[in-house]
């Protein structure tokens, strides 16, 4: 059960990433790889929101964390593309380029997860109205 | 139509072989260090540097293990939530190793996956 919920969210997680990409490579000319840092950020903050809202207010049931964080958040993020685009980046000797996307991407993404467990532990870490 | 069907049972996949695979990793150490999500991530970068090291790779292939299975079986958000939790433990140094780390290894399996991926 775990499992299958992991698996549906990947399956959208994947095609919300590959039409981001999509869209991303359509406006763009430049070759920095735009879409990969556009889902590497949106994911960053949700998926740290949305661990911190869940743990601090929404309690939400196992299977739907497991579908909305590690499967689509998961899922709608990715590493090995950040990793091989970097790669042929400076197999083209965009060396600088490069280094900048390593750097936006590690320090922006760092930010913005902190930001969203920021924002999560603002909105919901005071204790609830008293129920009487 | 088919590009949407492969990209997202690649994704299917590719998600349910992170949580299996990066919980069990995990469950072996007794570290803070993030081992699950740091052995699926860099594993991705080698698997997908040898794919993009062929030239006569179907597209059809690339969208199934490509953009949807590597894509889905890595992943950048759990990374940088882990490295906000090391560091909210106080685990300073720790978090600077794993961003690191990922992130230079990371790029250093996708050329050793690449330089593999052109002998094969």
């Amino acid at each position: 059960m775990d499992i299958l919920a992991v698996g549906i969210g990947g399956i959208f997680g994947a095609l919300c990433r590959y039409g981001i990409g999509t869209l991303a490579h359509k406006l763009s000319v430049s070759i920095f790889p735009y879409g990969t840092l556009t889902v590497n950020l949106l994911g960053s903050f949700l998926l740290s929101f949305v661990a911190y809202g869940s743990l601090l207010r929404w309690n939400l049931p196992r299977h739907y964390l497991l579908a909305v964080n590690t499967g689509f958040v998961g899922s709608f993020t990715t590493f090995s593309t950040f990793s091989v685009e970097t790669m042929n980046l400076i197999l083209q000797e965009q060396y600088i380029t490069a280094l900048f996307y390593q750097i936006i991407s590690l320090v922006a993404g760092f930010f913005l997860s902190w930001a969203g467990i920021r924002l999560a532990i603002g909105l919901f870490e005071k204790p609830e109205p008293a129920e009487s | 139509m088919n590009t949407l069907l492969l990209v997202a049972a690649g994704g299917f996949l590719g998600a349910i072989c992170r949580f299996t695979l990066g919980n069990f990793v995990q469950s072996k150490h007794r570290t803070a260090f993030p081992f699950g999500t740091f052995v699926t991530n860099l594993t991705g970068s080698f698997l997908l540097g040898i794919l993009s090291a062929q030239n006569k790779v179907h597209p059809l292939v690339f969208f199934f293990f490509g953009t949807g299975f590597m894509g889905s079986y890595t992943t950048f958000s759990t990374f940088e939530l882990e490295s906000n939790e090391l560091v909210r433990k106080n685990k300073i140094l720790l978090c600077l190793i794993y961003l690191l780390s990922s992130a230079v290894l990371g790029v250093l399996f996708a050329y050793l996956g690449y330089r593999v991926g052109k002998v094969l």
